[in-house]
């Protein structure tokens, strides 16, 4: 057997308080391999007792170089990357970096394109707040819900399916509008999910909402002011909680969101519960969301038909010539995107979900840099976790809402 | 003491381990498929038809694998503490009736393995030998995880020791004796679950807790402990810890059934007709199994259904709330008994009215502090 090394406790010293140098508190390693870390976070506990005295968020082990990798990508190979950045919020990702490259460009989307866009982030929203229901009611051991939530998912999934061909790494809005048209089957698809789905919510309130022992896990546990959440950079559900009235769909509209009518949750308890409710009611706000979208879709093109950005459609490749050349100049060589730099703020799940791009001329991006709400969300963790027991810390961690690939990108 | 009598111990005592351990693993089967049934899974049913074959699976699998004795353990502890659970919980059954008697090879055959006179004394001291095994693998496995479960584990079993302890005096009270076939043949008009059904309940949430189901899964809470004491355990000696639990599972199980369900008796009303174990004895170890199996559904459906409670809250509604409760039950209890030569119902009506009353309050007072808490 090989000899276990001790860590200096030396390397650790400015992170930690005086008393765990003399043994008075213990270190605990949580994570990376942890089931409640929602991936490969790593955590560092002081603890005394089981009251957390300091933790030490440590991020990095998926790191993935995604936003160094789309350097050396045409801007319409890079997109392809982004799906695997938020795994739970893979459309999301893709629509920030094509409002983005449309942007730099000047694309105009078409009208048909930007409903269908809002649906499908909307059903994503969906997706991934159930993901986090799930998996934040199983951090305080509350199982089922757990299956439940996956049980709902799985019908968005088969939407994604039914539109691009893949469950979750779709890449199916591009630079200029989709890759496609949606299919004959989607209108009835969706619709027949919203029939379901506010039946379902209802359900998992029944279990979660007024369970006793749910509100002693999660009230006042984790508390965050709203101006403390601000000056943290928190954005999202988990801003909203504390009662600020900040979303990107109502603040700074794109892709048509100014003419849907809906409103944004807010609670100002600022604790698990309130993010929990919070989350809940986007949920319903998101039906309503696709509901309207879903009944005034427009009727026309969904990519633009400026052919120095956006492929053709590959029936007009075998009977016009400028057509093949267009489609072989794109896929070699990609567009040439202008000098300059902009900055796409959309709202994910989690937040504000931001791009930012900076072309030099060329056909690669100088410089992509995502401004990922996990990242800003999980700095505020050390904040909300002082004198948490470690039970708590798990609710604080399942509420905050972070995807790891969103951090480490 | 002839040997016969001393053969028909051994054989009595090696059919209920017999039956202990098989139920075991069919218990984690039928756990697992219910949970799935709850949870709109299909769950095991790969290894023989329904899955019946998936216990058996599971025991090669874990025979099989390696031991792995973390370096810096206590070594010798580290091999005594899965024994030191598991043994217990085998032991404890041994007092539990499973039906009354029959006559064969010319003797009087009796369903239990020992008739001890002060039997519920039994119970209560075998069951708080487990917990040591619990701590012991929790401080010898050298793994903070591992420590903090065993920890859970004492902390929890001493603020429920207590509530267990009262609702055993309940019975005792209502039976007049110590003696598990006593109190079951007490119970031969009206099962004490009637009398006092809150008392029941309290013993149900306290040996939930004893045995370390959800919602008191502590010391193995899976989202924070990862897997708490047994966390360096692998193999055999993990398999001792699960068998621990489930063996655990079913013990009590029969205990709360002996208590407060009438134990291997038919249900009230059947007293004098084929149905009674009177005149048909081989139905009380049926009563006895349908009865157990109910209880043990009761404990799946609850680990499906809830959120895990936290350890100081845990704690807190241990001393706080149950405590007080229990006491103010052997208080009604007993004036329903004193009552009893005036007023011949008063332990079949007053003692449940007053008992539930009791409990009403007590949710009220609970609601109020949650809501006092939100608020705040």
């Amino acid at each position: 057997m090989t000899d276990l090394k001790e860590v200096s406790y030396e390397e650790i010293r400015h992170l930690v308080s005086d008393r765990a140098m003399s043994g008075e508190t213990v270190l605990l390693n949580m994570g990376p391999q942890h089931p409640s870390t929602h991936g490969v976070l790593r955590l560092l506990l002081e603890l005394d007792g089981e009251t957390v005295v300091n933790c030490i968020p440590d991020v990095g082990f998926l790191h993935t170089g995604i936003e160094k990798n789309m350097e050396s990508k045409t801007y319409q190979k890079a997109e392809v990357m982004t799906d695997r950045m938020d795994y739970m919020n893979p459309l999301g990702n893709n629509f920030a970096y094509c409002l983005a490259v449309e942007k730099l460009v000047g694309l105009d989307v078409p009208e048909r394109a930007q409903a269908i866009r809002v649906i499908l982030a909307e059903l994503q929203r969906i997706s991934s707040h159930l993901v986090w229901l799930g998996t934040s009611a199983l951090d305080v051991a509350a199982m089922s819900v757990f299956l439940y939530c996956f049980r709902e998912r799985e019908i968005i999934l088969d939407i994604f399916e039914l539109v691009s061909g893949q469950r979750m790494m779709t890449t199916y809005f591009r630079p200029g509008g989709l890759w496609r048209d949606v299919p004959a089957e989607f209108d009835k698809a969706v619709r027949d999910f919203l029939k379901i789905i506010p039946k379902r919510i209802d359900e998992y309130e029944d279990l979660l909402t007024k369970n006793p022992l749910f509100l002693d896990r999660t009230v006042k546990i984790g508390t965050i002011s709203g101006e403390d959440a601000i000056n943290w950079g928190m954005t999202g559900a988990s801003l909203r909680g504390s009662g600020v009235n900040y979303d990107v769909r109502k603040v700074f509209p794109y892709s048509g969101y100014e003419q849907y009518d809906f409103e944004v949750p807010l609670r100002s308890e600022g604790d698990v519960y309130a993010r929990y409710l919070v989350r809940m009611a986007e949920m319903r706000q998101s039906v309503r969301i696709i509901q309207q979208a879903l009944d005034k879709l427009p009727s026309g093109a969904v990519r633009s038909s400026n052919y120095k950005f956006v492929p053709p459609p590959r029936s007009e490749i075998g009977t016009s010539m400028e057509a093949l050349i267009h489609h072989f100049k794109l896929w070699t060589e990609g567009f040439n995107a202008p000098q300059g730099s902009v900055y796409v703020a959309t709202e994910s799940p989690r937040g504000e979900l931001g791009c930012y791009l900076e072309g030099d001329g060329g056909p690669k991006p100088y410089r992509v840099h995502f401004r990922t709400p996990s990242f800003d969300n999980l700095q505020v963790l050390p904040a909300l976790s002082g004198g948490v027991f470690v039970a708590d810390l798990v609710a604080i961690i399942g509420s905050v809402d972070i995807v790891l690939g969103d951090i480490d990108r | 003491m002839d040997w016969i009598l001393l053969l028909e111990w051994v054989i009595k005592g090696f059919a209920l381990v017999m039956i202990l351990l098989t139920g075991f693993a069919y218990l984690t089967l039928f756990e697992r498929r219910i949970l799935a049934f709850m949870q709109v899974r299909i769950g095991p049913n790969r290894a023989g038809p329904q899955g019946i074959l998936q216990p058996i699976a599971d025991a090669v699998k874990l025979i099989f694998k390696e031991e792995l004795t973390p370096a810096k353990s206590e070594k010798f502890l580290f091999l005594l503490a899965p024994i030191v659970t598991v043994v217990p919980a085998v032991v404890i059954a041994a007092v539990i009736p499973w039906g009354t008697q029959f006559e064969a090879f010319g003797r009087t055959i009796t369903l239990y393995v020992a008739d001890i006179n002060i039997g519920v004394l039994y119970i209560t001291a075998i069951a708080s030998i487990a917990v040591y095994g619990i701590v012991l693998a929790g401080w010898s496995s050298n793994n903070k995880y591992a420590m903090m479960g065993g920890l859970r584990s004492s902390a929890q079993m001493i603020s429920y020791e207590l509530p267990l302890g009262l609702s055993f005096v309940l019975v005792t009270l209502m039976a007049g004796s110590m003696r598990p076939v006593d109190i079951v043949e007490a119970q031969r008009g009206w099962w004490f679950g009637l009398m006092q059904p809150v008392g029941a309940l309290l013993f149900l949430i306290s040996i939930l807790a004893e045995v370390n189901r959800a919602p008191f899964d502590m010391p193995e809470a899976e989202q924070e402990l990862t897997a708490g004491y047994h966390a360096e355990y692998s193999g055999m000696k993990f398999a001792l810890f699960f068998m621990a639990e489930y063996i655990k599972m079913i013990a009590v199980s029969a205990i709360m059934v002996m208590l407060f369900l009438g134990g291997y008796r038919e249900l009230p009303g059947l007293q004098n007709t084929w149905f009674s174990v009177d005149q048909t004895w081989w139905l009380g170890p049926i009563y006895m199994f349908l009865k157990v199996l109910a209880m043990l559904f009761v404990m799946v459906w609850i680990r499906a259904t809830l959120p895990r409670i936290r350890y100081d809250r845990l704690m807190s509604f241990g001393w706080k709330v149950m405590l007080p409760l229990s006491l103010a039950l052997i208080v009604i209890t007993a004036l329903g008994l004193v009552l009893q030569p005036m007023w011949a119902l008063a332990p079949y009506i007053l003692t449940p009215v007053l008992s539930l009353a009791a409990f009403g309050l007590t949710v009220l007072l609970l609601q109020n502090s949650l809501a006092r808490r939100q608020h705040a």
